[in-house]
């Protein structure tokens, strides 16, 4: 056997062995925690593998009610941050006016900041004791701060939308910068208006970025924690929260794990949903790649 | 089917940011006139038909459709086709759809929506490709599509920018008869047609302007401003022509000058404004030159500097006491040798004399 030939699958057999060192840094950092939760999800306090767990989680009200807030949530601050974001990508790209760059380049350090930081802000801006409060209570003597919206379901989804919508201008700016001017303007000469223009023409054309930038938006505020804590709005418990009180407050680590699975597999479920949306409309279509 | 309109640019300046593009732009273009803009890059032959489009804006002049004043009204509500270089198919619509485009944002009946697409489909050739989607069919096929779905709104003028020039040379050669085709069956329909090619130019157009730095360099009949280039400019530009640098000696017959180019003694046409001892550019299209025959009173005395065959016809270069001629020809059996004498000769009606810019 030639020397070129041996070398062949040396370099194979070398080139497997470069996937110990972040297969064993996963394994400890990752997979080991992950099936300790399985685990005690499995188990409990004992040894016996069971679904009974899991039974006695989804007959509870407390759960039920998480995993609905946390679904409508979600979907409500997706489809505000696609239609958020949808507008501004519209008019960053098409509506020509000076510093339409440099606005595009600070809504996307928004994606750089911890996403409590938002949550914080619109305390100092809509709490009880918030600039617009204070200013309304001056003006028109309320007897109670008449702005109360933040400590409710509105109050995460408009602070998850201020988080997440750069999430999918991203996106939608890089599909809509490979839209041919030539095609609008084609399409203008022909006598459609705007409206029609972003519907026939725009909207297709980003749809790929819209589902990719939607699904990353869902997946992202399914998991969001931060900002339903922060805000603590009344009754908004959603599952990663609820993980939280089991374990933190509760020590009710069993049930914690078996939230912590579900919301798992939830997101798991959702990841695949948005490589699917990938695969299928193309990644570079979708301006993700 | 369409019912055509002329076209008026009158005193028509653009400038962006400062920096004029266009600059007191007039010209009329009848109805039922193929109109040819040519002209080097950056010359403002497309930001005169984007002024017509509606897609930029004058900062003085105007522009009318017919007698409508347009400068003022969003490309929507023009009534113009337009056509462009990359096509510009929508590329998630069907052939039909995009030929229905106009018509639908128009608002046209639904019912005559079908047969409309059919018709303009037929016209360009393409009515079997109407389940098709663009990125299905060749280049020549999508640029049939756009002018079928321009043509479809039934245009008051329809507009060219560089259409062709997307495509191989094979299918552009095609593709102009076919525009010359169609627009023998809508003799009506004004076309303002933007190109640097002045073959396609020379092709299709009633009339040329010819755009030099922003502004309109000449303009006339294409048979004219070819046979009879205004200027240097223009000689150059439209066929490559010889220039030789001469000088007016006076009349001759009628009609007629004599003209001294070193010591050899010509007689040409005569200018309208160039009166004796006037130093001008004798210009003599390169398939007007000849090898001299006895009826030729044009002699020139030249050296041949290089030969080249391209297929269909010879080109050779020559040095005429220190000026580049080229000559064009049929085939020759037996092409001269570099360094070769050769006895060129030309007919008086082949001259034309042009005034030194």
């Amino acid at each position: 056997m030639s020397e070129a030939a041996l070398a062949r699958p040396l370099a194979a057999a070398g080139g497997r062995l470069w996937i110990l060192p972040p297969l064993l840094v996963l394994t400890g950092l990752f997979f080991y925690p992950l099936s300790l939760i399985a685990t005690q999800a499995l188990t409990g306090d004992g040894t016996t593998v069971s679904l009974d767990h899991f039974a006695a989680v989804f007959r509870s009200g407390l759960f039920l009610g998480a995993l609905w807030h946390t679904a409508w949530i979600a979907v409500a601050a997706s489809a505000g941050c696609l239609m958020l974001g949808f507008a501004i990508a519209l008019v960053l790209s098409f509506v020509p006016f000076p510093g339409a760059k440099e606005i595009a380049r600070f809504i996307d350090t928004f994606i750089a900041l911890p996403t409590f930081l938002a949550a914080l802000a619109f305390t100092f801006i809509y709490g009880s004791a918030g600039v617009v409060n204070g200013a309304l209570v001056e003006l028109f003597g309320f007897e109670t701060p008449p702005v109360d919206f933040l400590y409710s379901p509105w109050g995460v989804i408009l602070a998850e939308i201020t988080v997440y919508t750069p999430f999918v201008l991203r996106p939608l700016m890089a599909a809509f910068s490979l839209i041919e001017a030539s095609q609008i303007e084609v399409a203008s000469s022909l006598g459609a208006r705007a409206p029609r223009i972003v519907r026939q023409i725009i909207l297709p054309a980003a749809m790929p970025a819209l589902l990719a930038g939607g699904s990353l938006c869902l997946l992202l505020t399914v998991n969001e924690f931060g900002i339903v804590l922060f805000i603590g709005a009344k009754g908004v418990i959603t599952l990663p929260l609820l993980v939280y009180d089991k374990a933190i407050q509760e020590f009710d680590y069993t049930a914690a794990c078996v939230i912590a699975v579900i919301n798992v597999a939830l997101s798991l479920s959702l990841y695949l949903v948005y490589r699917a949306v990938i695969a299928r409309v193309g990644g570079r279509n979708a301006g993700v790649v | 089917m369409t019912g055509g309109e002329g076209i008026s640019f009158e005193g028509i300046t653009v400038a962006y940011r400062g920096t004029v593009v266009l600059s007191d732009f007039s010209l009329q273009i009848q109805r039922g006139e193929i109109m040819a803009l040519i002209g080097p890059s950056g010359s403002g032959k497309t930001t005169a038909l984007r002024a017509v489009a509606g897609f930029v804006r004058p900062t003085s002049g105007r522009v009318r459709i017919g007698e409508t004043d347009v400068t003022d009204l969003p490309p929507y509500a023009r009534g113009i086709g337009m056509v462009v270089q990359n096509y510009a198919l929508f590329p998630h619509m069907k052939i039909e759809d995009n030929v229905a485009f106009g018509l639908r944002a128009q608002k046209t009946e639904t019912g005559l929506i079908a047969d409309r697409v059919k018709e303009c489909l037929r016209l360009v050739g393409m009515a079997a490709y109407v389940g098709r989607f663009p990125r299905e069919l060749s280049g020549g096929q999508q640029q049939r599509v756009a002018i079928a779905r321009a043509l479809a709104v039934q245009p008051r003028v329809l507009l060219l920018d560089e259409p062709l020039s997307a495509l191989d040379a094979q299918i552009r050669r095609s593709m102009v008869e076919e525009l010359a085709k169609l627009h023998r069956d809508l003799p009506n329909l004004t076309v303002l047609y933007v190109t640097h090619d002045q073959t396609e130019a020379l092709t299709l157009a009633d009339r040329i302007a010819i755009m030099k730095d922003g502004r309109l360099c000449s303009f006339g009949p294409s048979h004219g401003l070819y046979s009879r280039p205004p200027n240097r400019f223009t000689a150059e530009f439209l066929g490559r022509a010889n220039l030789l640098p001469v000088r007016i000696e006076g009349p001759a017959e009628v009609g007629l000058v004599r003209v001294r180019f070193g010591d050899v003694g010509l007689t040409v046409p005569a200018h309208p404004t160039l009166a004796a001892g006037a130093e001008c550019l004798l210009c003599i299209r390169p398939h007007d030159l000849r090898l001299a025959e006895p009826h030729h009173g044009n002699r020139l005395g030249a050296a041949v500097t290089h030969v080249q065959w391209q297929g269909d016809h010879h080109v050779l270069t020559l040095d005429c006491a220190g000026t580049v001629l080229r000559l064009v020809s049929a085939p020759l059996r037996e092409p001269p040798a570099q360094g070769a004498p050769f006895d060129l000769g030309f007919a008086q009606v082949d001259a034309t004399l042009i005034a030194h810019e």
